[in-house]
C-alpha cells in the first residue's frame, strides 16, 4: 500500500467535560498509519466524543490531536481534510448521488472532467455504478450507506472516520457490509477510526480495538488479545459473553475455585483479589460427544458439578444454564449438530462442566 | 367457496359504516365552508355582472380596462405586497435562523416574542405604529435627540409607514413556516459539509439555504397573498396616499355605493391571487413546501 495514503493520529491528554462529567478523561491514544482502529464502548462511554474531536466537531477542554507531525487541535473541521461517514449518512437531499460525491471534489477545485471520472470510480468501488443520476430518496438504506462511504473517500483523505455507519442496516446487510468495509480499507490503505457499540462488529473488522469506558481507555489491543486476555473486568464483561467467578487466593499466591487449583497469581501482581472469566463456548459437558477430544493431554480440566437450570436452543448454537456447587450460574454454549448429546438435557439433570486450565482467564477483581 | 367468503359481507358492511362516520364528521366543516365561502363568493361574482338598472352587464370589467386609475391601483397593490414580502424576508430569514439554532427551551421563549404581536388586535398594532411613527412620535423625537436627523421625518401617512406596519404584522407568517423548514434540516448535514471541506459560508449557501428555500417560498407566498387583500394597515398608516385594491373597494362603496364595481374589483383580485398561487405552485412544487414531503 502506498505510504502517502495514510497518516498516523497521535492523541495526548485529550479531555472533554460536559458539566461535571468527563466525556474524555486525559485520553492518550496513538493510531498507526493505515490501521483500522475501532473505538468500542457502551453508549455514553465517550467514543463518539473522541471521534467528533478528531473530526473537529467539538472543542475539547485540553489535549493535543496530531495528524502525523501537524497539530490539529485548533484547526476548524473544514480544514482537517478527513473523510467521515455519519451514522445518519448525512447525504444532501437536494443533490443527486453524483452531486453528493462530487461535492468535496468541487470544493477542492478538481476539474470537471476529472471530477466526473473520480465520481464514477468511487461509485464502481462501492458497487453503485450507473446510479449517479439517482436522487437520495430513491435509494435503499444500504445504497445510501455506500454513497456516504464513496463521498467520504472520493477526495482521497488520509484519515477516514466512521460513526456507527452500519447501525441502521438489517443484520444480513450489516454483516456483508462489514466484510466489504474491511476489503475497502485494505484497498484504500487509509487510517480508519471506526466507532461502534457492537462488539462483534469490532471483532470482525478491526486491526486493533480501543475499548472505552467512562471517558477512559480500558484496553487497546488486537481483537484476539482483547477477547482472550481482557485486561480487566469491564473488558471481560463487555466483549463476548462471560461468567465472572471469584477466586480464592491462599497465602502462597495460588488461585483456586471450589477447591480446585486454577493457576498461580501473576508474578507482578499488585492485587490480592482475582476473578475467573469463563467464556461459554470454552466450557464443555461430559454429555457432549466430542468432549474427550477437547481434553488436553498434559492438563486435567477443572471439573465443576452442577444441575441444569435451562436448556436454550438458538439455531446454530444452543446453551445450557448450569447452577454449579456454590450457587454460581454458568452458561455452556455448544453447536447444535447431530453429534451433540447436550440438546437432550432437561432442567434438573445432574451434569459436570469442564474447563481446560489453558482457557481460564484470570483478571483482577473489581477493576472496572 | 366459504373459505374465502366467511363473514365477508359483514366485514364489508363494517368498513362502509366507518367511511360514513368519517364523512359525518366532515359535514359541519363542509356546511360552514358553503355558508361563508362558496355562497358569498358566488354572490360577489353575480353582483359584478349586474349594472345600476339590475340588468346583466360587463361595464364594470370594461371600466377596469378603460381607466388607467384601476391599472395603477393593481400595480400599486402588487408593488406594496412585493416590497412587504421582501422586507419580511430580509428581517425574517436571520430571525428564523437564529430561532432554529437555539435549544428548544430558548426557542420557545423567543418564539413567544414573535407570536405575541400575532395575538394582539390588528387595529391596536396599527394605531400603535401611528403613535410611534408620527411627526412628534417617539421615533422622531429619539432620532432628533441623538442627532440622527434634525427635522421630523415623515414616517407615516405614506408608503414608508405602510411598509413598516405591514412588514411587522406579516413577519410571523414568514417566520413560522421558515422556522419549521429550518428545524427539519439535519445538523449532521452541516457537519458533513464542513467535513468535506466547505467553509461555513459555503456550507450555508450550498446546503442550508437551498434546504430552507421551500419554507421561505411558502412563507413568502402566504405574506404576499395576505398583503394583496390587506385593508386596515394601508388605510390607517397610508393616510389615503397608498391606494390598494382593498382600500379602493371601500372608497367605491362609501362614495358611489356601487356594489357592482366593488364586486368586480374583488373578483379580479381573487383571480389574481389564485393565479399567483397556481404559478408559484408549479414553479416551486408548493405542495411539498406547504405540507411537507409527499
Amino acid at each position: 500500500m502506498p505510504t502517502d495514503s495514510a497518516l498516523p493520529i497521535y492523541i495526548n491528554g485529550l479531555t472533554k467535560k460536559y458539566g461535571e462529567l468527563f466525556a474524555l478523561d486525559a485520553v492518550d491514544l496513538n493510531i498507526r498509519s493505515g490501521e483500522f482502529l475501532t473505538l468500542l464502548g457502551p453508549s455514553g462511554s465517550g467514543k463518539t466524543t473522541l471521534l467528533m474531536a478528531i473530526a473537529g466537531f467539538n472543542r475539547p477542554d485540553a489535549g493535543s490531536i496530531q495528524f502525523g507531525d501537524t497539530e490539529m487541535i485548533l484547526t476548524p473541521p473544514h480544514k482537517r481534510d478527513v473523510g467521515m461517514v455519519f451514522q445518519s449518512y448525512a447525504l444532501f437531499p437536494h443533490m443527486t448521488v453524483a452531486q453528493n460525491i462530487a461535492f468535496p471534489l468541487k470544493l477542492r477545485k478538481v476539474t470537471e472532467a476529472e471530477r466526473h471520472q473520480r465520481v464514477e470510480e468511487a461509485l464502481e468501488t462501492v458497487q453503485l455504478g450507473g446510479l449517479g443520476h439517482r436522487h437520495i430518496d430513491q435509494l435503499s438504506g444500504g445504497q445510501r450507506q455506500r454513497v456516504a462511504l464513496a463521498r467520504a473517500f472520493v477526495f482521497k483523505p488520509r484519515i477516514l472516520l466512521m460513526d456507527e455507519p452500519l447501525s441502521a442496516l438489517d443484520k444480513k446487510l450489516r454483516e456483508r457490509m462489514q466484510i466489504e468495509l474491511k476489503q475497502l480499507h485494505r484497498q484504500l490503505g487509509v487510517t480508519t477510526v471506526y466507532v461502534t457499540h457492537d462488539q462483534r462488529e469490532a471483532l470482525t473488522m478491526s486491526d486493533r480495538i480501543a475499548v472505552i469506558s467512562d471517558g477512559k481507555l480500558a484496553q487497546v489491543d488486537t481483537p484476539q488479545t482483547i477477547y482472550n486476555h481482557p485486561a480487566n473486568g469491564f473488558v471481560a464483561d463487555f466483549i463476548g459473553e462471560s461468567t465472572i467467578l471469584p477466586l480464592n487466593n491462599d497465602s502462597s499466591g495460588q488461585l483456586s475455585f471450589n477447591g480446585q487449583h486454577v493457576q498461580s497469581q501473576p508474578a507482578d501482581a499488585t492485587h490480592r483479589d482475582w476473578s475467573l472469566v469463563i467464556r461459554p463456548e470454552r466450557l464443555y459437558l461430559s454429555e457432549m460427544s466430542d468432549a474427550p477430544g477437547r481434553h488436553n493431554a498434559t492438563d486435567t480440566p477443572l471439573a465443576l458439578d452442577g444441575i441444569v437450570k435451562e436448556n436454550v436452543f438458538q439455531g446454530e448454537t444452543a446453551f445450557v444454564l448450569v447452577t454449579i456447587d456454590g450457587g454460581h450460574e454458568v452458561s455452556v454454549r455448544f453447536g447444535t449438530g447431530s453429534m451433540s448429546q447436550a440438546g437432550h438435557l432437561q432442567p434438573g439433570d445432574v451434569v459436570t462442566v469442564y474447563l481446560n486450565r489453558s482457557d481460564a482467564i484470570v483478571i483482577p477483581t473489581g477493576d472496572h | 367457496m366459504t373459505a374465502r367468503s366467511l363473514n365477508s359481507t359483514a366485514l364489508k358492511q363494517q368498513e362502509r359504516m366507518e367511511q360514513w362516520t368519517l364523512l359525518g364528521l366532515a359535514i359541519p366543516a363542509i356546511f360552514v365552508i358553503l355558508l361563508v365561502v362558496i355562497i358569498p363568493v358566488g354572490w360577489l361574482f353575480y353582483l359584478s355582472f349586474i349594472g345600476d338598472n339590475g340588468q346583466f352587464t360587463l361595464e364594470h370589467y370594461q371600466k377596469m380596462v378603460e381607466y388607467k386609475s384601476y391599472y395603477r391601483v393593481f400595480l400599486n397593490t402588487f408593488k406594496v405586497s412585493i416590497l412587504t414580502t421582501l422586507i419580511c424576508i430580509v428581517i425574517g430569514y436571520p430571525m428564523a435562523y437564529f430561532l432554529a439554532q437555539l435549544p428548544a427551551r430558548w426557542a420557545g421563549f423567543f418564539m413567544l416574542a414573535v407570536l405575541l404581536p400575532f395575538w394582539t388586535s390588528l387595529l391596536v398594532r396599527t394605531y400603535a405604529w401611528l403613535v410611534l411613527l408620527q411627526r412628534k412620535g417617539i421615533l422622531n423625537e429619539f432620532a432628533m435627540d441623538i442627532g440622527l436627523w434634525e427635522k421630523p421625518v415623515k414616517l407615516v401617512h405614506n408608503l414608508t409607514g405602510t411598509l413598516i406596519g405591514m412588514a411587522h404584522i406579516m413577519l410571523p407568517f414568514l417566520v413560522l413556516p421558515l422556522y419549521n423548514a429550518m428545524k427539519k434540516i439535519d445538523r449532521d448535514l452541516m457537519q458533513a459539509s464542513a467535513n468535506l471541506g466547505a467553509s461555513p459560508a459555503k456550507s450555508f449557501w450550498q446546503i442550508y439555504f437551498p434546504l430552507s428555500l421551500p419554507g421561505m417560498v411558502a412563507g413568502s407566498l402566504i405574506v404576499f397573498v395576505l398583503c394583496l387583500g390587506f385593508y386596515v394597515t394601508p388605510a390607517v398608516l397610508g393616510g389615503g396616499r397608498v391606494v390598494m385594491v382593498a382600500t379602493q373597494i371601500t372608497s367605491i362603496l362609501e362614495n358611489q355605493f356601487n356594489w357592482g364595481a366593488a364586486s368586480s374589483l374583488g373578483v379580479v383580485l381573487l383571480i389574481a391571487t389564485v393565479l399567483v398561487l397556481i404559478i408559484a405552485g408549479r414553479v416551486f412544487k408548493l405542495d411539498t413546501a406547504l405540507f411537507g414531503k409527499g
